[in-house]
Parts: C-alpha cells; structure tokens; sequence
C-alpha cells in the first residue's frame, strides 16, 4: 500500500450549533480511488469544500505529500494540483468547451500582446481539444456555447477540465447524479482512465452500485466522523449501508 | 499556474474532428452569428426604404455623415454599456456622468490662464477622463463590494452626478473650451471624414478587440455568464466587476469632453434619457439583458438603427415623434428575439422564432 498523498486528520467544522465535522479522518492515495459515503447531513459536501480550499475547518490538520498545508482559497488548492469536480459543474454556460477548460489560467500571447491581455487562442485550441481526446471525452462541438449542450457532454467537460489540471489529486462530487445509463457509464470510464494516469480520485456518491463498481476503498462517513474504511473488493452493499446507519458500529476496517 | 497539464504533451491533436457545423451547438452559434446579421440587415432594409422614398435628400453623403456624428458620442458610452451589461449588470449613470465631466473639465480650462490652446486642452482632456473614471470606480465599488444592486448604484449615481453638476454651475451651462479643440475634435475632419467619428470608431474597434480577443473581455463574459464558477477557478470577480464599471465611467468622460467640444456647451439638461437611448442600442444590438453574451459591433447597429429612423423621418417630414413609437416597437422585439434564443437553448432544441422563421424563409429562398 502506498502511503497518503492528502490527508485529514481530526477535522472540524461547524455552522453555529451544528456540528458538521466531529473529527473526520480522510486520507486519498496516488493511483486509487476513494470512494466517500455517507448519508445526508455526514458531513461529506463539508469535508470536500474543506480539502479543495472552498472553506476552513474549526481545528485538525491537513497534510499534502507529508507536509502539513494550510488551504486559504480554492487557488491554493489548484496550484497544488488538486482539483474539484462541483455538482453544479460550474461551467460558464456562455463560453466554449475550450474557454471553460482554460478559465482563469488563459495562456497569454507572447511578446507585447501577451502583456496586453492578448490570449493564444490557437494554442489553448490544440492542447484543450488534445486533452479532450486524450480522456476519450466525447465532445464534438469546440466553438460553441456549453449551455446549449447536453447534460453527459457537460459532465464530461467538467470532468476533462479538471483532469487536465489535476496533477495530484480530483474529487468528484456527484458526478452522476443527474446523468442516464450511457453517460454514467462514460463518467465512470474517465474516473478510471483519470486513475490509471497514477492521480489520486475522489468520488463522492449516493450510488452504492457505481462506488463498488469503480472505487479501491471505501470511506464511511457518519455524524462528521469517519466511522469505517473498507476495500471494495471485500465489502458489499449491506455492509455499506450498515455502516452509513451506525448497524456496524465499530467495525473500522484496517485499510 | 503551477498546475500542470497531464496531457499538455506528445498527445497529438488527432482523433477529434474540430467542431465544424454539425450538430446542436454549431446551429446555435450559427443563429447567433445570424443576430447580429439580423440587426444588419433591418437597418439596411430600413436604409433602403428611406432611400425609395427620398433618394435625393437621404442617400446622401452629407446625410450620412450628420447620422454618423450623432451617434457616435452615443457610440462610446455604449461601448462601456456592453461590457456591463455583458456582466449582467445595468448603468444608468453614464448620460449624468458624460454632463459632470463636462462640466468640471470646462471649469478647469477656463481657471488655466486664457483657457486657450493645447496644453490646457490637455488637461481638459484629462480631467475629463479622470472625472468619469472616479464615477466609474464608485459605481464599480458599490456594486462589487457593497453589493448594491447595480441599476440602484447607477441610479443612485445618475441623479448625484447631474446634481453635483449643477452645483457646480449654479445650473447655468458652461460654454468655455479651447479654440484649438472646438476646431480639432468638435468639428474637425481628416479627409472629409469628421474626428469625433474617427474617434468614436477607435473607441469602438478596440472595444470589439477587448471583448472579444482578451482575457479581460473573456472574464467580463465569463463574471456575467456565472461568477461562482469564475471564483472557483480563481478570478476576482469584484475587481473584474470593478475595471469594467470604471473603464465604462472612463469612456463616459471621453463623451463628455467630446460632447462639450462639439455643442461648445455642458448640455446639462440634454442627458437625461442618454441613458435609456444608450441600453436601447445595447439590447437592439443583441446582448443579453441577462449577461454572458455580447457585442459591441451589435451595440453600434442598435444605435444607428433610431439614430437612422429620426433621421429619415425628419427629412420624410413625419412627425418626429413617430420615431419614438417605432423605437419603442423594436426595443421590445430585440428583447423577445434574445428571449425566445435562450429559452430553445436551455430547452435544447432549436425551436423557430416567428422573427428567425421570417429571416431563415427569406435567406432560403434565395
């Protein structure tokens, strides 16, 4: 097992008298993906604003290749290499396919237009449609609108968008929670394909059938604690759902 | 950035066909594209028209040339207009901010020695701009910082400038601007063709290149089209906010030195519904009340359009008023054309228009 390229420990959270963090552990591994469950009200949307930078915790620690980091924005998350995959996608709906992958980090012209906030459009063009291929995203439309597209063709964009800046780590906040057969099936082949490149994924779901299906381990959130870490390949639904409802208290499984 | 891309090497480009006209998207674009055609082609018609009715007195290049002048103070607020409202905001202020600026770049000229000649004009020119910029970044602060809706923020700027105006000239106009620049920029030309035109199309092809070949005008697009992803990649939305309003306040005090070396007066009472005529052209012009989406060149079509019907109705001998009327009538229908554009976008369907089934038989059957 390798070791833990993101880590949480004892984190906490809350929002005047409720606690939404009571102590979450959580750790991601290079090349794997950790699947985060738990019902609602776990704790699980904080835990994931908290480790991409979108809000801080009360106390706890949070460690990046071994070295503790303290995250103020989602920037310095991104300039880490960790990147988040939002259930709203946040696309600009008005902008291409190309122009949301390059938003905020557009690559400036050289020389003096560069400085005058001319962008290299062609360039943006040929290594966003270039990351787009490579992830097999199936987008056949470059120059126009996203708000026009589908929602999978959407999905996808949002996905490719984050998997071509994450270098290190992605999570992915119900990434198929409003997509049908086919797409989910496609998301779940990027997920993979994102793994395979050796980057550390993060996949929260609803779906227990999807997070068995694509995840190497599996955390349980319960209360704002993490209550069991599993091995997919050694647990089942039943056990899933027993852990989310406290039936399997406990049980914490030696990752 | 530090990030670095996983795939920005040895992968080649092939494999994806570049999104050529074909599917969904491609016809959205090609609808839009077909906007700003659209808007084209209606003051050509309206043009032609005017032109069969009185072909000596209006298709004339004097004619045209009075049209083109009296747009083109227009023209330059309305190129600021289209970068905020492109945000999704409104400003109200920019007729009263043109008056103020005006007005104190007309006071500083005459306090400098005889208020002659080209370094007072300078100055002039520069408190001008200065003075719009300052309304500019108050607008901008007040709505990105203090999160006061804009329309209130520029109401409540339109009514303060013109206020502060007449304060400062006891409501009385002022008259006083250098010669030289009466001479150069009110009524000069080069080659036949008048500076503040000149000017005014500058103002407007850079605008064009801003919005549409920079990271700033990408971001202004982007903050309109929806600032929460915009903060979660990193932009700053409230500065992004801020620029635009101040570089539209900028271009406000440019109109107004214009306009005071043009009319060689502040015309204090002659800017109130600026304002309203300006967000006319804007919508006419195609960009959506709702921001994301934009263009300049539109704006300058949407202005020319009433600019062109008071023109051809004054020389038809028609009741200017009329004007008004048909101004209003195409307003409305510029704004239901973009209504009904984004509802068959978020349906995802391409659902005709009466207005784009008009256009689309007519180019069809050619």
């Amino acid at each position: 097992m390798s070791t833990p390229l993101y880590e949480a420990r004892g984190i906490e959270r809350s929002f005047g008298s409720v606690q939404a963090l009571q102590g979450a552990d959580f750790d991601v591994r290079p090349g794997e993906v950790s699947a985060l469950i738990g019902d609602n009200g776990a704790g699980k949307s904080t835990l994931v604003r908290i480790l991409s930078g979108a809000d801080r915790p009360d106390a706890g620690e949070i460690f990046f290749e071994g070295k503790p980091v303290s995250l103020e924005t989602p920037t310095d998350a991104r300039v880490r290499g960790i990147e988040t995959v939002f259930q709203d996608l946040a696309l600009a709906n008005h902008l291409d396919p190309i122009q949301n992958m390059y938003l905020g980090r557009e690559l400036a012209r050289p020389g003096v237009l560069g400085k005058l906030g001319f962008m290299d459009r062609a360039q943006m063009r040929q290594v966003g449609q270039a990351a787009f291929s490579d992830l097999g995203a199936t987008v056949r439309d470059f120059e126009s609108p996203v708000g026009g597209m589908s929602g999978g063709q959407r999905q996808a964009i949002a996905v490719a968008r984050a998997a071509a800046w994450a270098s290190k780590v992605i999570f992915f906040d119900e990434p198929t929670a409003a997509l049908g057969v086919v797409q989910t099936k496609g998301v779940l082949d990027l997920i993979r394909r994102i793994r395979d490149k050796g980057i550390g994924v993060v996949l929260i779901s609803h779906s227990m059938p999807h997070v068995l299906e694509v995840a190497d381990r599996v955390h349980v959130l319960r209360h704002g604690r993490r209550a069991a870490v599993m091995n997919s390949a050694d647990t089942n639904v039943e056990e899933l759902v027993g852990a989310m409802t406290g039936a399997l208290d406990g049980k914490e499984a030696a990752a | 950035m530090t990030a670095t891309t996983t795939v920005s090497s040895g992968t080649g480009v092939g494999g994806q066909q570049p999104g050529r006209p074909n599917g969904f998207g491609a016809r959205v674009q090609h609808m839009m594209r077909a906007q700003a055609m659209q808007i084209v082609l209606v003051w050509l018609g309206i043009v032609a028209v005017f032109t069969a009715l009185a072909p000596g007195s209006f298709f004339d290049v004097t004619n045209f040339r009075n049209i083109a002048i009296s747009v083109s103070i227009l023209a330059i607020l309305g190129v600021g207009t289209t970068f905020i409202i492109v945000t999704g905001g409104i400003d109200l202020s920019m007729g009263s901010v043109l008056v103020f600026s005006g007005v104190v770049s007309s006071l500083v000229m005459q306090s400098i020695g005889d208020g002659q000649g080209w370094f007072v004009s300078i100055i002039g020119i520069c408190v001008a701009l200065l003075s719009g910029l300052a309304w500019g970044l108050l607008n901008g602060v007040l709505v990105a910082k203090a999160k006061v809706p804009p329309m209130i923020v520029t109401l409540g700027t339109f009514v303060a400038a013109l206020g502060l105006a007449q304060v400062l000239t006891g409501g009385l106009d002022l008259r006083a601007a250098p010669e030289v620049l009466v001479d150069t920029v009110g009524f000069g030309d080069v080659f036949g063709v008048p500076s503040l035109v000149i000017i005014s199309a500058l103002v407007v092809i850079g605008g064009i290149i801003l919005l549409n070949r920079t990271r700033f005008g990408l971001h202004t697009s982007a903050v309109g089209s929806n600032a929460e992803a915009c903060r979660r990649v990193g932009i700053k939305v409230d500065r992004q906010l801020i620029k635009v309003y101040a570089f539209a306040g900028l271009l406000a005090g440019l109109a107004g030195l214009l306009n005071l070396a043009f009319f060689r007066s502040t015309t204090i009472a002659g800017h109130s519904l600026t304002n309203l005529d300006v967000i006319a052209g804007v919508v006419i012009g195609g960009t959506s009340l709702f921001g994301g989406v934009g263009s300049v060149f539109g704006t300058v079509i949407g202005l020319l359009i009433p600019a062109t019907l008071r023109n051809g109705f004054v020389i038809l001998g028609v009741e200017p008023y009329w004007q008004q009327v048909v101004v209003g009538a195409f307003l409305i229908g510029a704004v239901y054309v973009d209504q009904a554009r984004r509802a068959a976008a978020a349906r995802n369907t391409t659902r005709k228009t009466l207005f784009s089934r008009i256009f689309r038989r007519s180019s069809e059957q050619k």
